[in-house]
Formats: C-alpha cells, structure tokens, sequence
C-alpha cells in the first residue's frame, strides 16, 4: 500500500530523515516509535505532503507520490490527523465532519444551495460521528468540545474522508487514562477495516494495537518487526525503550 | 433567528418608507445622502465576503469601485450611454481585473497580502491620474447617466434611491447564499484553519480566487453605480483612503455577518455627515470614535444583535 525509499530531509546540519526505507502492507497497522526528536514527525509530514523529501521516493497504491502536495494526497485517500488538535474551532462538531465528507464528493464550486442542511453531507456525518462516540455532542463547537472529545473529533475527521490510509499522528496526545482507553477501544475498532500508520508515545497503545512497529532514532530506521521482537530487541531497548521495558 | 428576521424587515421597511417620508418634510437632501450609503454598502458587502468570511484583508478593494466607474464614465464619454451594455462592463472588468490582480496576490498572505493589494490598486489609481483625456486627476463629468431604455430614469433621484436598494438587497441576498454554500463552506474552512483544509483534500487557492473575483465583480456594480450617483469620476475613487474606508465598514459593522457591512455604512456615513455639520475638523473627532466602537464592539456593530454560531 505505502513504499517509502531512501526518505532525506536535511535541516541545516540536523539530519530529521536519514534514508528511511519503510512499508505498509494492506490492512496493517503500523506503528511508529522513538525517543524525542527522533523525526516523527519530520516523517508523518513527508508522507502527508506537508514536508517535501530532500530525495527518496514515497509510493502509495501504486504511483510515485513524493512530488504531490498535501491535498492532491488527501484526495487520493491519505488521510492524517494532527499531533496537535487542528480542528475548525468556529464550526460545530458536525459541520467540522461535513467539510471533510464535502472534500470527497466532487468539486465544491456550489454557489448556491445551503450546504449546512445539505443531507448528502449532514448524514454521513452524523454517522462518523457516532463511530467514534460523538454522537451526544453533533452540534457543540469544536472549541468547546474536552480536549479527547477534540481528539475523537480530529479521528472523525480523517475517518470521514473514506481514507485508504490513516496517518495518525500521537492520536492519544495529552490524553487522561480514560480518555486514553476510549481512544484505544476506538482504533481497535478501526483496525483490519483500515490500514493505519500510528506514531504515538503511549506505549501501551502501540503494543496493543499494531502489527508491526518500525523504531525511528536520530532520522534512521534502526527495526522494524512485530511487537514481541521488538520488546526483545537489544538495540532497541539500548536506544528508547530503556528502563520502561 | 426570529429576532433577527424582525430586524430586518423593520430596515428593510424604514429604507423602503425615507424618499416619501422625506419629501413631505422637505428634506430630499436625505435620499441622496442614503442613496450614497446604499451604493456604497454594495461594495462593503464584496468585500466581507472576502475580508469577512474569506480571511482575505485586501487593502486595495477600492480598485474595483474605480474600474467600475471609470467603465462607465469612458463609455459614456465616447457617447455609449446605454446601461445594459455599461454595467455589464463595469462588473466585467472588474473581474477580469480581479482575476489578475488575486491570481498573483493570492500566492501571498498576511503582511504581503495587504500589501500586494495595496500596490496593485495604486497603481491603478496613478494610471487613473495619468488619463489626461478623461481628466487625470481632477476626474470627469459622467456626460450622461446610464439608459435603461426608459424602464428607469436615473435622473429622478427617488426612482435612481430605489435601484440603489434593491440592487444592495440582492447583494446581501447573495453573499449570504454563497457563503452558506458548498462554496462559502471551503472559504470559510480556509479562513478557520487553512492546513487543516488541505489535509483533508481542499486546495484553498482556487476558491479563494474565485471569491475575489466575485467580490471584484459586485464592487465594480456598485462603482458604475456611484458614478452615475455623484455624476462625476475622481481617480480618487480608487485612493488607499477609499479602500480603507470600504475596510472600515465591514469592520465596524461586523466582519463575517450578513448585516454587518450595511450597518457599518451606515454608521460610518452617518456619523462623518453629522460630524461635518459640526465642525471642519471633524476627523479629529471620528478617528477616537472609530478606535472606541473597535475597541467596545469586537464583534461590529451587527455583533449586538446575535450569538456566534457555527
């Protein structure tokens, strides 16, 4: 599904991407690990169009996308969430979900017709919502959503766009304990029906939830394999996981 | 929502009852000054769409109030008095004019933005200064006021004060269309968070661009119209004054509501008209009081009449 050769990118002196070769079969999830400043998130942005690779090559579903800009990507079914909640903070947690079902069914250059009671867009929406446990808060603003439900909503965002590929990017940031488990239960609903690319600090979350899981330390690759080798793997455990494992 | 209907009606209903009212009491001089502030809430009412719902701080909106009026002020001249093909002109190159001037202003934001707008209308309004033939700088006499076969005569002020009201309904009736739209939707979302759009699969240019064009377009109405208001076509039109002005408007009134551009007009035209009775330096006085409506209405006056929504 996703094909990433020899991924570079330089900034100044900091090497963030250092030749990351990495893949993704269908229907995996495929989780993403390293210290701090280990280039994550250097690395999600690449593959979402955000960052433009210094060179290498990344392919999704077949075709060379390293040239696309992000939106071009989203359309083709990459969808990304935010390590940091990016919502439309003005727009109610429906219309939020609306815009991304809106993104997806053809061009937008509707002047006319009221799109906030548009039921092509308001239903299925409203039906994302409730896949994550939104459904009580439809019509709250974003910003006056808890910080998990904003998470939940980020979720429904990229889930609304009818992705091939979730690019979640620490989904459980800042969350508290229960916030946390709701939002486990969740991607384990959405695993095998979506093929996932999951960076996140939670150790608990990952190994639960992914099938394999690459190490990212100092821009490079140094393992990928399933979570059980990679609990037993020594350089590893010298790298990041240290005392926690 | 009610309330706001009722509010509306009851403008609507005043506006409709000022010519009437105003020449049994001898005041005419009211149609015309409302008149103006009709003509002018039209190109306000572009510019939120723009500055208000597109996030777009074009600070050169005047441009198109020009270009608008010079459209009709040179076919006039050269003795096409006709307004169905002048106005047609008139939002026509406006347009086309918007087009170019946003499909590289666009490319920038922020700072630049402003200032790239800033610049272009400039230098329209020098090249408008440089046309000795039609006046250069102290401008032109409209030779005659636009023909509409007879179905209005622009001449009579009352007939000239109802087009001017009706035309600023229609506007307001279609940005508030447009920006509830699929459309409106995409510029609105653009304005929110413009990387969280792109995320999900928009690219925020070309609708952006489509939206200033349209504002460019209704502003160049409303400049064919002013000119035939004031009879007379000043490069002055298109000064940074002008677009200013025009910003001020939107934002006393409320950047982003439907009211709020016609309201802004308003209470900007109203206040420097009485002012003006009161003292020649009357811009001493209405500069304070614009910094304390900004400052005491963070929402516009319109602001004072609804909740936030999504």
């Amino acid at each position: 599904m996703l094909e990433v050769r020899g991924l570079t990118k330089q900034f100044g002196a900091l090497r963030a991407s250092d030749g990351i070769d990495f893949d993704v079969a269908e229907g995996e999830t495929h989780a993403v690990i390293g210290p701090n400043g280990a280039g994550k998130t250097t690395f999600i942005s690449q593959l979402a169009g955000n960052l433009r690779p210094d060179s290498g090559t990344v392919r999704f579903a077949g075709a060379d996308i390293t040239a696309l800009p992000a939106p071009r990507r989203a359309r083709l079914g990459l969808a990304r969430s935010f390590q940091i909640t990016s919502l439309y903070p003005d727009f109610s947690a429906l219309h939020n979900v609306a815009l991304a079902i809106q993104a997806h069914s053809g061009h937008s250059f509707r002047f006319w017709r009221d799109a906030r009671s548009d039921p092509a867009l308001i239903e299925p929406a409203r039906k994302v919502l409730n896949e994550v446990g939104l459904s009580a808060r439809v019509n709250v603003l974003a910003a006056n959503l808890a910080h998990g439900e904003q998470r939940q909503l980020e979720m429904a965002m990229a889930l609304a766009t009818r992705p091939r590929l979730l690019l979640l990017d620490e989904p459980m940031a800042g969350m508290g304990t229960d916030e946390s488990l709701r939002m486990i239960a969740l991607l384990a609903s959405l695993k095998r029906k979506h093929t996932i690319i999951l960076v996140e600090h939670d150790m608990d979350a990952v190994f639960r939830l992914a099938d394999r899981i690459s190490v990212l330390v100092y821009g490079r690759v140094i393992a990928t394999d399933t979570p059980e080798k990679i609990r037993r793997n020594e350089e590893v455990r010298q790298a990041y996981l240290g005392s926690e494992a | 929502m009610k309330l706001r209907l009722v509010l509306w009606g009851l403008g609507i209903a005043l506006l409709v009852a000022l010519p009437p009212l105003a020449i049994a009491l001898g005041q005419t001089y009211y149609i015309d000054l409302v008149r103006r502030v009709l003509i002018l809430s039209i190109a306000a009412i572009s510019l939120n769409l723009i500055l208000g719902y597109g996030g777009l701080v074009s600070f050169g909106h005047a441009a198109y109030l020009g270009i608008g009026a010079y459209s009709a002020g040179i076919m006039a001249f050269y003795g096409v008095s006709s307004g169905w093909l002048q106005w047609p002109l008139a939002v026509g190159a406006s347009a086309l004019v918007a087009a170019a001037i946003g499909a590289v202003s666009i490319r920038t934001s922020g700072i630049y933005f402003i200032m790239i707008t800033l610049a272009f209308t400039q230098m329209l309004y020098y090249l408008g200064i440089s046309l000795a033939e039609f006046g250069g700088d102290d401008g032109m006499r409209l030779k005659a006021r636009s023909q509409f076969s007879g179905l209005i005569d622009l001449g009579n002020p009352v007939a000239f004060y109802y087009l001017a009201l009706a035309l600023m309904l229609l506007s307001v009736f279609l940005v508030y269309r447009i920006v509830n739209s699929r459309f409106g939707m995409v510029l609105r979302a653009a304005k929110s968070n413009d990387p969280r759009t792109r995320a999900i699969g928009f690219s925020p240019y070309f609708y952006r661009l489509a939206a200033f064009v349209l504002a460019g377009a209704m502003c160049g109405l409303a400049g064919a119209l002013y000119a035939n208001h004031t009879n007379y076509i000043t490069p002055g039109l298109m000064s940074w004054q002008q677009s200013g002005d025009l910003m001020f408007m939107v934002i006393l009134g409320g950047m982003a509501s439907t009211a709020g551009p016609v309201i802004g007009t308003f209470a900007l035209l109203v206040i420097e008209e009485v002012l003006k009775g009161w003292t020649e330096y009357w811009q001493v006085v209405l500069g304070p009081l614009l910094v304390l409506s900004v400052v005491f209405f963070k929402r516009g006056l319109a602001g004072m009449f609804y909740k936030p929504d999504a």
